[in-house]
């Protein structure tokens, strides 16, 4: 393509010019907007958030004095407690269920994928995009008293009656969580998998290492920053999830920590609390993700970039 | 499966085979649900149970007869052109001045945004809506052209990371010699920019706006807290599933299926841009 070229006209320089020729002033301008944006709408918002776990509640209504009350009863309270430790609980299982189904088949789409790999890889990332309400009704259906495992269930006699266990409890969420983050935890995976040197594996074969003495000494260890990726995702995912422990989890959903935070924000209306529960989940998030990071970085042999969910949020 | 085979086939051991076989039912476990909520869309009962009884379109006519299910899709659709609209007009700059300029505080702006992105959608939502409440701002200002200026902007906060974060990408692999050959050969900077900067860029563009088109559509952890009194599809919906449910939901959630393949279809052909290298 030719470029014309515009004729230069000689004028007095107009302010445009004049902010051009100062490069600080223009980085300035160029900055203003995004960083304006992200104070305004999130840093101020998080900010908040913590300023407001310290202000009391007094008569049902907020008031700015601080105060550490909240945190009192937060700590105070075997509840608090119980139920962050019930909500890892349920995560940690999400989490080890996605890596032992996600692993394999990222394996296997990584080196036995043939031609048809990529597309492989997009048919498990698809369902990302669908629906998260969508994947997590799928589940009230299949598990439901009416629903299709009890149908096939009563149909091979192995009951006589519909069982209401399925549905409403903590399995069935854990189960919904993990059908929802899998694909989660196979990006990352798939992708360290993919980076490892093929001329890596080969020389462990012509070592004569045995295809399991390769993997186990190769690579799984090369694999690790992206098994770590995967596990912080749909562990950290797992724990704040509200809405599948609430369509699927009955009375046990009340334990999950963030059906906590949104009852605080709800119906129970008390905003300094719930914003104290949210800022400890806040507080663990971040030192989840930081230690993983850290760990992330010194596993990395293969200059593979896991950690940023680049193609999916 | 022991019978031997006289070919020297390539390698087809036990191994392999029970690989394939574990891949095959993970595959299943991840569609199979999605296939049990498009099957039951045609489901001739209203009462979504076992044994499935295929045959009928009925419930995508009691579909468009929704009047809250339309007002609430429409909504939703708005939103995400809303959102798509922000997170372009301050994502873009944003990615520009992460790739290209040194300022002070530089690496917080660059950790601030990706916040949403990792954090709990929960921790986002209550934030915000103590920040809206606090400034006195109604959750239904600005409807009924807009489903509420606070629920908009929250989608906008939340998803300009998607845009920074998949402009900057694209802008660290652009060739700098281009646009500095662009310069020695007198185009002004506008120029500069028009011809070889936004061709590089364009289509990494496109691929986040419809990202965040589709986020912004699905999501409910954020809208939750901030929605005014016209709901966003997704809440719609979730309302009726707290309730009783008939295959009317599942017609809604075929048809957004169908859309949101539509959606990575095109996103993927886009990413798979020969200008770019596969991520």
């Amino acid at each position: 393509m030719a470029e014309r070229r515009s004729p230069d006209v000689a004028v007095a320089p107009t302010w445009l010019d004049r902010v051009r020729a100062r490069p600080r002033l223009r980085t300035a301008l160029t900055a203003a907007l995004p960083v304006g944006w992200v104070i305004a709408t999130l840093l101020l918002p998080y900010l908040l958030l913590l300023v407001q776990s310290f202000w009391r509640l007094r008569d049902g209504a907020i008031t700015h004095e601080l105060t550490l009350d909240n945190y009192r009863r937060l700590f105070g309270t075997g509840l608090y407690p119980r139920t962050i430790l019930y909500s890892a609980g349920v995560a940690a299982r999400v989490t080890i269920a996605s890596l032992l189904l996600a692993y394999p088949l990222a394996y296997l789409l990584a080196f036995g994928g043939g031609r048809h790999k990529q597309l492989l890889y997009m048919a498990v990332i698809i369902p990302l995009w669908v629906s998260y309400l969508v994947r997590a009704y799928a589940w009230k259906i299949i598990l439901g008293r009416q629903g299709i495992l009890n149908g096939v269930l009563m149909a091979t006699g192995l009951t006589h009656r519909p069982l209401d266990a399925f549905l409403y409890s903590t399995t069935a969420v854990v189960l919904a969580l993990t059908h929802i983050y899998t694909p989660f935890a196979l990006m990352p995976i798939y992708a360290v998998l993919e980076s490892i040197p093929r001329a890596l594996r080969e020389a462990s074969q012509d070592c004569y290492a045995s295809r399991w003495q390769t993997f186990t000494h190769v690579t799984l260890p090369l694999s690790l920053p992206g098994v770590l990726a995967g596990a912080t995702f749909a562990f950290v995912l797992s724990m704040g999830d509200f809405i599948a422990p609430q369509l699927l989890g009955g009375n046990d959903s009340a334990l999950m920590v963030s059906n906590l935070v949104w009852s605080l924000f709800g119906v129970a209306y008390n905003w300094p609390l719930g914003a104290a529960v949210s800022v400890v989940m806040l507080v663990l998030t971040l030192a989840i993700l930081w230690v993983a990071g850290r760990l992330e970085a010194r596993w990395n042999l293969t200059g593979a970039r896991v950690s940023a969910p680049a193609s999916t949020a | 499966m022991t019978s031997p085979t006289s070919a020297p086939a390539p390698r087809p051991d036990r191994w392999t085979a029970a690989l394939r076989l574990y891949g095959g039912a993970v595959f299943l476990f991840i569609y199979a649900p999605l296939a049990v909520v498009i099957l039951y869309a045609f489901h001739t009962e209203s009462i979504i149970a076992w044994p499935l009884r295929l045959g009928t379109l009925r419930w995508f006519t009691v579909l468009a007869d929704d009047r809250g299910m339309l007002l609430a899709a429409w909504a939703s659709v708005k939103l995400a052109l809303l959102a798509v609209l922000i997170t372009l007009v301050v994502g873009i700059p944003g990615a520009f001045v992460l790739d290209r300029a040194e300022f002070p505080g530089k690496a917080a702006f660059r950790q601030l945004v990706m916040l949403p992105l990792i954090l709990p959608g929960i921790i986002t939502g209550v934030a915000l809506l103590s920040y809206v409440s606090l400034l006195h701002l109604s959750l239904s200002s600005g409807f009924p052209i807009v489903p509420g200026w606070p629920v908009v902007i929250a989608h906008g906060a939340a998803l300009t990371s998607v845009v920074v974060t998949q402009v900057f990408a694209r802008l660290q692999r652009v060739d700098r010699a281009l646009e500095d050959a662009s310069a020695d050969l007198y185009a002004d900077e506008w120029r500069t920019f028009r011809y070889v900067t936004l061709p590089t860029i364009r289509t990494a563009v496109l691929g986040a706006a419809l990202l965040v088109f589709t986020l912004s559509l699905d999501e409910i952890a954020v809208t939750f807290f901030l929605i005014g009194r016209q709901n966003t599809l997704p809440l719609q919906i979730w309302g009726l599933l707290r309730r009783g449910i008939t295959p009317e939901v599942n017609a809604a959630a075929t048809l957004i299926f169908a859309l949101s393949l539509v959606i990575i279809v095109w996103w993927s052909s886009l990413t798979r841009d020969p200008t770019a290298s596969t991520p």
